[in-house]
């Protein structure tokens, strides 16, 4: 037990690499088996968050030297509250998502099975690289390999998706390669490439122009990768046309993983100071945010089809989250990490029903949904969660975390914020409700030829009837199979259970984990 | 200004080749043709980090015979971090080029005027 | 698919120096904490050795040396051999990579360091030369429709 303590920052990176190049060869002889270890590689590495959380909120920030070399001239890894919260947030979503991706795996992607979990791993590693690394090249790697597994596993879809695939392919690149210059100049002027090293060293530089264009290709290189407003325009292509289980697990995950990053670089590698005073980084950051709430939402309510809707609501979300950084107090960005961790059990349980009711349903059209209430309850029980959360009822976790980005707006003056976030949430209304009128309230519609159904209705004293009726509903429930709904009620469960313990939540972890100096 | 423009000749290189990437990434309307600039891109980027390292009368920086003394050699890291990035330039082409040829399936063309006037 | 190239110069330049161009391959391997070289550059021209005998020779005939199926358990097996080495380092004490803690019998820690790396470099070609030749044999078997590995 004490070698999975000491070893575990590095632990949660390598079981699932390992797995990853383990599962071709062990799946060559036995197919079936891919799943079970891709589920049994995030297992063990949510245990591992776990314990790091734990041992990082009673012992203090872990420093764990790769190689053994020490810090300046090798690569470490830092677990601090922020990079804990993280972590836990993406190996729980992972978990729950990758239960509930067996049966659409093998329903839209029959003969790919041991590749795509291969690929699937990698992005998981990935992602949790990003995470726990303490090293800004280090992060640029482990970047680029979510982001080239993403590709691949976007271009598996059908329909448009290569295209979708393309457009995500040039863009990320753009933006991963602005990383890698603001990465570059920052290491012309300070030499070294280690976080805590270069917040060290940075401060006599400030006033030259180096830093500023670093600090420039950073930000702009991060919003191209978190879908940002002006620069989201590969978010709602590549998120519609992916097939259902890579939906699931990247929307909730890749954008707020790609806004840990920019608190990394921009509270943590250049002090708070400098982004908030000295240059107005986060003054532009929070105006480009309220943008992106209102326009992500007006382009949400016009779509007709579920997904492509959803990933239009990442766009707006995305806002509040940078709003929640832009705002750069310390209620502003408690309401921003709640928000990170609302975002990620919200959109997890809604693209998992939107997964669900494709594989029911061969659709993910809209106007299709009538009546759906009746044979799918549970998955349209945690959509009304998942909806709920998104408008932001109480006691939901959504409530919560509004409350503290209106606070941290009313805190710092902006009163333009506060009707920006009240007028985003009416738009969110619109389209989250259109959806539940049309899947529980819409009145039984005329049945097609093929669809409909003579119902003979026989009395007790002999006469009958003759009824038509929908087809569809006369089969009673049709639920999901049982591998998708548990996931999705967990979820659901989660987004509530971390609602009402909320204030818990931030006075253990999140108060720490904001960076020190705001 | 032109002591400005010699000395610092290859920034200007990498600025030029940088934009010549960026704008067949934005401006060409052919797929094939927006791959090319990305690697261009990429390239530029490449010969940007390797000449920061570079000292004057410095060599290669593998050990010869003697005592080291870090001033007679180029600057290693920057070499050891383009090592990497290559690999991953590698990686995204070829994926890049695999996802064309699932377009070109598709769509029988790879120009960018013809595919969307086909899906509208 | 790759047709035959009906030229016997071709044929004849190949047949000679594959085997040499294999050597210099592993000598780039070996030699890549000493000079230009290592695990990633010795991979490439390994596998550039493989994909100019598929050139020559066509894809029927090199079949039966290398098929898509094996190559990708090869490159998991030479990417295991990094990771693993690294995992024998972590529990032998020390760190991951942490090549000094490795159960070699050799005298000094800085030989066993650099046996170490020596055997992530021998990982690292293996798995480069099996991916590189896979990238190739899938691009070019597009047309017909692919193998399913």
């Amino acid at each position: 037990m004490n070698i999975v303590q000491t070893q575990a920052a590095i632990l949660i990176i390598m079981v699932p690499l390992m797995s990853s190049y383990a599962i071709p060869v062990i799946g060559w002889r036995w197919k079936g088996s891919a799943y079970f270890i891709a589920l049994m590689a995030i297992g063990a590495s949510l245990v591992c968050a776990l314990i790091l959380l734990s041992m990082v909120l009673t012992q203090g920030t872990i420093h764990y030297h790769l190689g053994g070399w020490f810090p300046p001239w090798g690569i470490e890894y830092v677990i601090d509250p922020l990079n804990g919260f993280m972590g836990v947030v993406v190996c729980l979503i992972s978990f729950l998502v990758t239960i509930s991706s067996k049966k659409s795996v093998e329903k839209e992607l029959p003969e790919k099975k041991v590749r795509f979990y291969t690929i699937y791993l990698l992005l998981f590693t990935g992602l949790m690289g990003i995470v726990v690394t303490g090293d800004v090249f280090n992060l640029y790697v482990f970047l680029e390999i979510a982001a080239l597994t993403a590709y691949t596993l976007i271009a598996i879809g059908k329909g448009e998706a290569p295209l979708a695939s393309f457009k995500y392919i040039i863009m990320g690149t753009i933006g991963a390669c602005f990383y890698l210059l603001g990465v570059g100049y920052l290491y012309i002027v300070t030499g070294s490439l280690n976080i805590a090293d270069l917040a060290q060293l940075l401060p006599p530089l400030y006033n030259s122009k180096v830093v500023l264009t670093a600090m420039a290709f950073f930000v702009i290189g991060l919003s191209i990768k978190i879908g940002l407003f002006p620069l989201h325009i590969w978010l709602p292509d590549a998120y519609t046309y992916a097939p259902s289980p890579v939906s699931s697990f990247m929307a909730p995950l890749m954008t707020k993983v790609g806004c840990y990053v920019l608190i990394r670089i921009m509270f943590t590698v250049f002090k708070p100071y400098f982004s908030i005073e000295l240059i107005p980084m986060t003054t532009i950051l929070s105006w480009v945010a309220a943008a992106a709430m209102i326009v992500g939402s007006i382009f949400a309510i016009v779509q007709s089809d579920l997904k492509r809707m959803l990933a239009y609501s990442i766009v707006a979300q995305i806002g509040y989250i940078v709003l929640g950084i832009g705002l750069a107090n310390r209620t502003g960005l408690t309401g921003s990490l709640l928000h990170i961790l609302n975002e990620t059990f919200t959109k997890g349980c809604l693209f998992s029903v939107a997964g669900a009711i494709t594989y029911k349903l061969g659709t993910s059209d809209i106007y299709q949904f009538s009546n759906l209430f009746k044979r799918m309850p549970l998955t349209m029980a945690a959509f009304l969660m998942g909806a709920f959360s998104m408008v932001g009822v109480p006691p939901t976790c959504g409530f919560f975390s509004k409350l503290f980005l209106i606070l941290g707006s009313i805190e710092a003056r902006q009163w333009v914020f506060v009707a920006v976030i009240l007028a985003s949430t009416l738009l969110n209304v619109i389209y989250f409700f259109r959806v539940i009128e049309i899947a529980y309230f819409k009145p039984r519609q005329l049945a097609t030829e093929k669809e409909k159904e003579i119902l003979k209705v026989v009395y007790a004293n002999g006469g009958s009837y003759e009824k038509i009726v929908n087809k569809a509903d006369s089969q009673g429930m049709n639920e999901a199979p049982l591998s998708m709904v548990i996931p999705i009620l967990v979820m659901a469960a989660g987004i509530l259970i971390a609602g009402i313990f909320s204030f818990d939540i931030i006075a253990r972890v999140i108060q720490f984990a904001i960076p020190s100096g705001i | 200004m032109l002591d400005y423009l010699v000395s610092k000749y290859n920034y200007w290189i990498y600025i030029f080749l940088m934009m010549l990437g960026f704008y067949a990434m934005m401006g060409k309307r052919n797929l094939m043709k927006k791959l090319i600039g990305m690697s261009i891109f990429q390239t530029a980027i490449f010969l940007f980090f390797i000449s920061i390292g570079v000292k004057k009368g410095g060599t290669l920086p593998i050990m010869m015979e003697g005592a080291a003394r870090a001033a007679d050699y180029v600057n290693p890291l920057p070499h050891v971090l383009m090592l990497t990035a290559i690999v991953v330039m590698v990686s995204t082409t070829g994926v890049a080029l695999a996802v064309l040829l699932l377009i070109y399936r598709r769509y029988k063309t790879l120009e960018e005027n013809e595919i969307l006037r086909s899906t509208r | 698919m790759i047709v035959q190239y009906e030229n016997v110069i071709i044929k004849t330049i190949s047949r000679i120096l594959i085997p040499f161009i294999q050597i210099y391959a592993l000598y780039v391997i070996m030699h890549g904490h000493y000079s230009p070289g290592g695990g990633f550059q010795g991979g490439v021209i390994l596998g550039a050795s493989f994909i100019l005998l598929v050139m020559a020779f066509g894809a029927e005939a090199s079949q039966k040396r290398i098929s898509l199926k094996k190559l990708t358990v090869l490159a998991s097996l030479g990417l295991l051999i990094y990771s693993g080495i690294g995992l024998v380092a972590l529990l032998w004490g020390g760190n991951y990579l942490d090549y000094g803690n490795l159960p070699l019998p050799l005298a000094t820690v800085p030989e066993i360091r650099a046996m170490g790396i020596l055997g992530i470099e021998i990982g690292v070609g293996i798995g480069v030369m099996a991916i590189m030749i896979s990238i190739f044999l899938a691009i070019t078997s597009f047309e017909t429709g692919g193998e399913n590995a």
